[in-house]
Formats: C-alpha cells, sequence, structure tokens
C-alpha cells in the first residue's frame, strides 16, 4: 500500500470542503473523498454543476483550503502551501488571460515568476506556442483573439511552467461544438506529448468518455464511481451513474440468486438471465433495478427468440439513427436503439408488436 | 426597373441623408453641455486671460491699458525708486512649495486610497454601497467647516496635544497647527475620497480570476499586486492622481486655515491678489501659470501614457 500511495500524482484522503460553520448548518460540498490519481494519467471529474467536481479542483490547486482530510501530490503533503508554491497548473474556464500583456508575455508570466533566466525562458515559451499552434500570434493582445484561440494560449500558458499536474476547469465549455470537439482531440494529444497528469472537469459525459483513461463521477459532494470509460459506461455501479451518462433503460427486476460478481434476475417484463452485481451488493435487497442501454437491444422476428416484447409508441430520427419507444406489457417503456443503415430499415412503424432481443452481458444491476 | 447605378446612388444619397440627421441629433443632444462649458469655462478664462495683460485699478479691477508687467513681476523684482528689475526667486518658491505639497497631498492620498478602494472592491456587493456612502459622507459637510474641525483636533489644546499630554507620553505639546506637515494632512482629509471614488471604479471591474490565475502561475501577493492589479487598475489610478493633485496645487482655505499663512501658496497669492494686494493682472498672471502648468504635465502624461499603448484595459 505506502508504494502505491508514493506513486499517485494525487492522493486524496478523506478530504471533505464544507462552507459556513459545521455539517449541519453549512453546506458540504465535498463529503469525505478519497481518490487516487496517477501519474500521466488523463483523470476526468463528471458530474452535474455543484457536484464538488470543482471545489476538488481548488483544493488541489490551493484556492481552497479542505476542512477535513489531506491531499497529497507525488507523496508530498500540500497542507497550508498557497497556490503559487504548488507545482500545479490551472487552464481557468474562462481562461483568465491578462488583459495588458500579448500572448508570449502571458505565457512567459509563469516561468518569470520562478525566477527563471531570460535565456531560459524565450525557448520554453517558443515550444510550447507551437505544441498549441500559436507561434504566429506571439505578440498579439489576448483580447484580439478569438475564443479557440484564447483556450489555445491559456492551455500554453498553464503547460509552460511544466507543472506535475494540469488542472483544467471545463476549458471546453464556452467553445462553440465543432472546436470543442478539435480541443478534445489536441488534449489527448497534448496530455500523450507532455506526459504530465491531467485533471479535468467537466459537466459532459461524451467529452469524458471521449478523453479520459478514468473518469470519477459525483453528485453531491461524492464520488459515486470511478473507472475507465468503458467500466463507467457498460457497469454503471449506481443508477444515477446510468442515468447520467448515455441513455439507459432502467426496469424493474427481482434477484433470484447471487454468484459473487453476478446475479440470475427476473425482469417484472418477464425475462429472466444473467446481470451483473454492483461492487456495494450486499446492502441491496431482492427488488432491484437493472439498467440496459438502448443500443444494447435489438429487433428479432419471432417470439420464440425473443427476450422481451411491446408495441412501438414513437419513433426518432437523429441523423445516424433511430430511436424506438416500446412500451411493454408490465408497463414500463424501453428505448432501442437502431444505426441507420440505409433505405432498407423502415419495417418499424408506430403501433407495430415487435419482438425484442438483449444482448448478452449488457444487463447491470444498479444500486441507488 | 431602376438601373442598378442609379439605385446605388439614390441608396447612397439616403444614407447620407440619415448620416446628417444623426449629426445633427447629437449636436442637439450636446448643445447643453457645450453652452455650459462656454459660459461657466471659457468665458470667465478668457476675461482671466485678457485681465492679465492689463495694468491693475488702484482700488481693485483693471485700467484698460495693455501691459506684461504682471508676467514680468512673477520672476523680477521692481525697485520702488527706480524701477530697475532684479531677479526674485519669491514666487518660483512659492510655485516650488505648492507643487511639492500638492505631490505629496497626491502620494499620500494614493497610499491611503488604494487599499481603501482594494478594500471596498472585494465586499460583497452589498456592503460594498455602504462603504462608498461612508466615503461620501465628509461631502455633507463645507469644506471650511471641516477644515475648522481639523484646526480644532490639531491645535495646541486639541484632542491628540491633550490626550497624548494625558498618557504621558508628552510634557508639553506638539507644534502641529500651522505647519506643513498641518496644511499636508489637511489636503489629504479633503482629496482622499477623489482618490479613492475612481481607483474603486478600476478595481470593480477587476476580474478577479485573473488574481487567482497570478497566484496559480506562481506569483506572490506582493507580485500579484505589481504585475495584475496595479497595471489594471491605472486608469483608476491616473484618474485619482490628477483629481487630487490639480485641486491640492491650487487649495487655499486649507493651506490659510492649517498653515496660518505662515507659508503661502498658489490658491492664497492668487487669493491675496484679488484681495489686499488689488492687484488683479498678477492674479489673473499667476492662475493661467499655474493652469499652463498643470496643461503641460497632462499632456506628458497623455504622450507617456500613448507610447506604453495607451492606458491600460480597464
Amino acid at each position: 500500500m505506502p508504494e502505491q500511495t508514493a506513486e499517485a500524482a494525487i492522493d486524496v484522503r478523506n478530504t471533505s470542503k464544507i462552507y459556513g460553520r459545521d455539517r449541519e448548518t453549512g453546506v458540504v460540498a465535498l463529503d469525505q473523498v478519497s481518490l487516487a490519481i496517477r501519474d500521466n494519467e488523463f483523470f476526468t471529474l463528471l458530474g452535474p454543476s455543484g457536484c464538488g467536481k470543482t471545489t476538488l479542483l481548488r483544493l488541489i490547486a490551493g484556492f481552497e483550503q479542505p476542512t477535513e482530510g489531506e491531499i497529497l501530490l507525488f507523496g508530498e503533503h500540500l497542507e497550508g502551501l498557497p497556490p503559487y508554491k504548488r507545482p500545479v497548473n490551472t487552464v481557468f474556464q474562462h481562461y483568465a488571460l491578462f488583459p495588458h500583456m500579448t500572448v508570449a508575455e502571458n505565457i512567459s508570466f509563469g516561468l518569470e515568476m520562478l525566477e527563471k533566466p531570460a535565456a531560459e525562458i524565450k525557448p520554453v515559451v517558443d515550444e510550447v506556442l507551437g505544441l498549441v499552434q500559436m507561434q504566429d500570434l506571439a505578440e498579439r493582445k489576448t483580447d484580439q483573439l478569438s475564443g479557440g484561440q484564447q483556450q489555445r494560449v491559456a492551455l500554453a500558458r498553464a503547460l509552460a511552467p511544466r507543472p506535475k499536474v494540469l488542472l483544467l476547469d471545463e476549458p471546453l465549455s464556452a467553445l462553440d461544438f465543432k472546436l470543442r470537439k478539435e480541443m478534445q482531440v489536441e488534449l489527448k494529444r497534448l496530455q500523450h506529448e507532455t506526459g504530465i497528469t491531467f485533471i479535468f472537469v467537466t459537466h459532459d459525459q461524451e467529452e469524458a468518455l471521449a478523453m479520459s483513461d478514468r473518469v470519477a463521477v459525483m453528485r453531491d459532494g461524492l464520488i459515486l464511481q470511478v473507472g475507465d470509460p468503458n467500466e463507467i459506461y457498460d457497469r454503471p455501479a449506481k443508477r444515477f451513474v446510468a442515468d447520467f451518462i448515455g441513455d439507459i433503460n432502467i426496469l424493474r427486476a427481482r434477484i433470484q440468486n447471487r454468484d459473487g460478481t453476478r446475479a440470475r434476475v427476473k425482469l417484472e417484463a418477464g425475462y429472466e438471465g444473467e446481470a451483473g452485481l454492483p461492487t456495494d451488493s450486499q446492502d441491496l435487497g431482492d427488488e432491484v433495478s437493472v439498467a440496459i442501454r438502448p443500443e444494447q437491444l435489438s429487433f428479432v422476428g419471432g417470439a420464440i427468440e425473443a427476450d422481451l416484447s411491446g408495441s412501438i409508441q414513437h419513433v426518432s430520427y437523429f441523423g445516424s439513427g433511430f430511436d424506438y419507444e416500446i412500451l411493454m406489457p408490465s408497463g414500463e417503456t424501453l428505448t432501442l436503439q437502431l444505426q441507420n443503415r440505409g433505405a432498407d430499415q423502415h419495417d418499424y412503424a408506430i403501433g407495430d408488436e415487435v419482438h425484442i432481443a438483449i444482448g448478452s452481458n449488457s444487463m447491470q444491476i444498479l444500486s441507488d | 426597373m431602376i438601373e442598378p447605378a442609379a439605385a446605388s446612388t439614390q441608396l447612397s444619397t439616403a444614407v447620407i441623408a440619415e448620416e446628417k440627421r444623426l449629426r445633427n441629433t447629437r449636436y442637439g443632444l450636446l448643445a447643453p453641455g457645450i453652452l455650459t462649458i462656454f459660459i461657466i469655462g471659457i468665458m470667465p478664462l478668457s476675461i482671466v486671460l485678457v485681465y492679465s495683460f492689463l495694468k491693475p485699478g488702484d482700488f481693485g479691477g483693471v485700467t484698460w491699458e495693455l501691459s506684461f508687467k504682471a508676467y514680468v513681476q512673477l520672476l523680477f523684482e521692481e525697485d520702488i525708486f527706480d524701477e530697475t528689475l532684479s531677479f526674485t526667486t519669491d514666487y518660483l518658491e512659492i510655485f516650488f512649495r505648492s507643487v511639492s505639497l500638492g505631490l505629496f497631498t497626491t502620494i499620500a492620498c494614493l497610499l491611503v486610497g488604494f487599499p481603501t478602494a482594494y478594500f471596498i472592491a472585494t465586499q460583497p456587493p452589498a456592503r460594498r454601497n455602504a462603504w462608498l456612502f461612508l466615503i461620501t459622507i465628509p461631502f455633507w459637510t463645507n469644506l471650511l467647516i471641516r477644515t475648522y474641525a481639523m484646526l480644532l483636533i490639531l491645535r495646541d489644546q486639541g484632542v491628540i496635544n491633550l490626550s497624548l499630554i494625558e498618557i504621558g507620553l508628552i510634557d508639553r505639546a506638539l507644534p502641529l497647527l500651522y505647519t506643513d506637515f498641518a496644511v499636508g494632512l489637511g489636503l489629504v482629509y479633503a482629496y482622499l475620497p477623489f482618490m479613492v471614488l475612481p481607483i474603486f471604479a478600476s478595481l470593480e471591474k477587476l476580474d478577479f480570476r485573473l488574481v487567482e490565475a497570478g497566484y496559480d502561475l506562481y506569483a506572490t501577493r506582493f507580485k500579484v499586486l505589481k504585475r495584475i492589479i496595479i497595471p489594471l487598475s491605472k486608469p483608476g489610478i491616473a484618474a485619482g492622481c490628477i483629481l487630487v493633485l490639480i485641486p491640492s496645487l491650487g487649495a487655499f482655505i486649507t493651506p490659510a486655515l492649517l498653515g496660518g499663512g505662515k507659508s503661502l501658496m498658489i490658491g492664497n497669492l492668487i487669493n491675496l491678489q484679488f484681495g489686499q494686494a488689488r492687484n488683479w493682472p498678477f492674479g489673473s498672471a499667476i492662475a493661467l501659470v499655474l493652469m499652463v502648468l498643470v496643461m503641460l504635465s497632462l499632456l506628458a502624461y497623455l504622450r507617456y501614457g500613448a507610447r506604453r499603448g495607451g492606458p491600460a484595459h480597464g
């Protein structure tokens, strides 16, 4: 265990942040959170606004002090260290570029404050400008830049002092869709090239899945689940995680028998099969919720192969595919997603009675 | 169908007519301002300018004879008997004293006013207004009365001296009143709000996330102040300095009451010329020279600012 903690880039131990006098009267922004972020990892804190993700980031940066617990950076205690003594830099949500300085001056600021000699600063500034492809705009004032360019300067400025950990506070939220997609790829590339640990905060689940090595899903100051994007998406542990990330069907079911990490369940809608159990399953009763992703369902021809059946209530088309809303005899509705494969596919219409198969290993039992 | 060329001519005629109408509206809106500046600014100033080139009347006022004597008098003393001129530094000294005191007042106001403005700007918005309200309270009372109050505090039997004697720190009253210190203190007290308010206006607009970004990039508190907060509040600091320096150069109530008339300031000198000395042309000349000096230094500041890429963003 001790070796493992020494390796962690950031080790958050039982950390709480309470605004106000105490737990009862104040606001608990972060509630006894423990989290180890590995070196050279692209780690994402994902959650709705007010979940505590930005608070956690600010605690790591040093803008706020934890009420309880401690945070270690590569094994060193950060307690009491002001932000300017932490080898950690932040890319702020609204960039916070210095408006009275040029792009190059913004980027060299951190290095100047570290009292690096001028001869050392210049090549680093050029290097990071190259890294974010902004060499041509070095002498511009920052208010003459577009949003995407400002974003790149903010990144370059935070990367220039070579922090041990880079914190990114929803840096893409102010960009339009296309630019956001581009910057996602760019950020991933930068993380790879620099080898710096990135801690990325976002409320956008797609962004989190696309970029991260690991994701922590947060709500109400708690971390609900930590895992790689696959794990989070395919085996959500909690109802909130399942609901927050992507579309999902949540059906009522009853556990027949348990076997370690899996259980045999009987859906109220009729089907009986294997489902994954969450880690804290010992607290679960026999009445449970089971999650199935819409794309794990498919239409089948006859009642014999079918796991479930129902009638189509609604069809929505979204370009790359279709969502079918199906009402089952149990009274529950199910969403089934089909890829758009061309003109041969319009066999299903509202009112049709359909038979549905559930993909293997696609059921996951949720805890609340 | 209208020919394209004709259509574009028609369009441009319409655009020109519209622009003309807008311009007229703008001038209409500006008229009261221009009129006011003309009546209470330009006209009196022209009178002062004309008077400075005339001869003094025996009982005040002027006699309508062209004369440059008022300007000569600033630097040269006329012998009473043979009318020969000899160089004198009397008035230069008064100028120098006034400028020094003005600069001292400005710097002292800046040193006190900046932290005050910063404090107010970092308060929650509801409390900010209360603090600003407190800053403006002195304006409710006439400057003369406030200066008398200061006199009561500073005099030998004043609050400061009596309490210092009471606690045994001193045996005899400190000579506080009728000193340059008293005048400086009085000026700082009178003009401090003019420093606080513009700096507050600048700091209020300052994005404090920039301060956080500074801390994040390894800047200590002092470096953040020097490299981020002060450069970004420069327009407010400049406005405050101008608003304090100019009136303190011409102040005359405060130096007269708190300085006891011992050391003359420009304001007192001008006041004297229009009063007991009955030399209106000389008073006008001093006033104009002071004004030109102030304008020249403002121009110098503006050119300096322009070279540095204009006053910083605010």
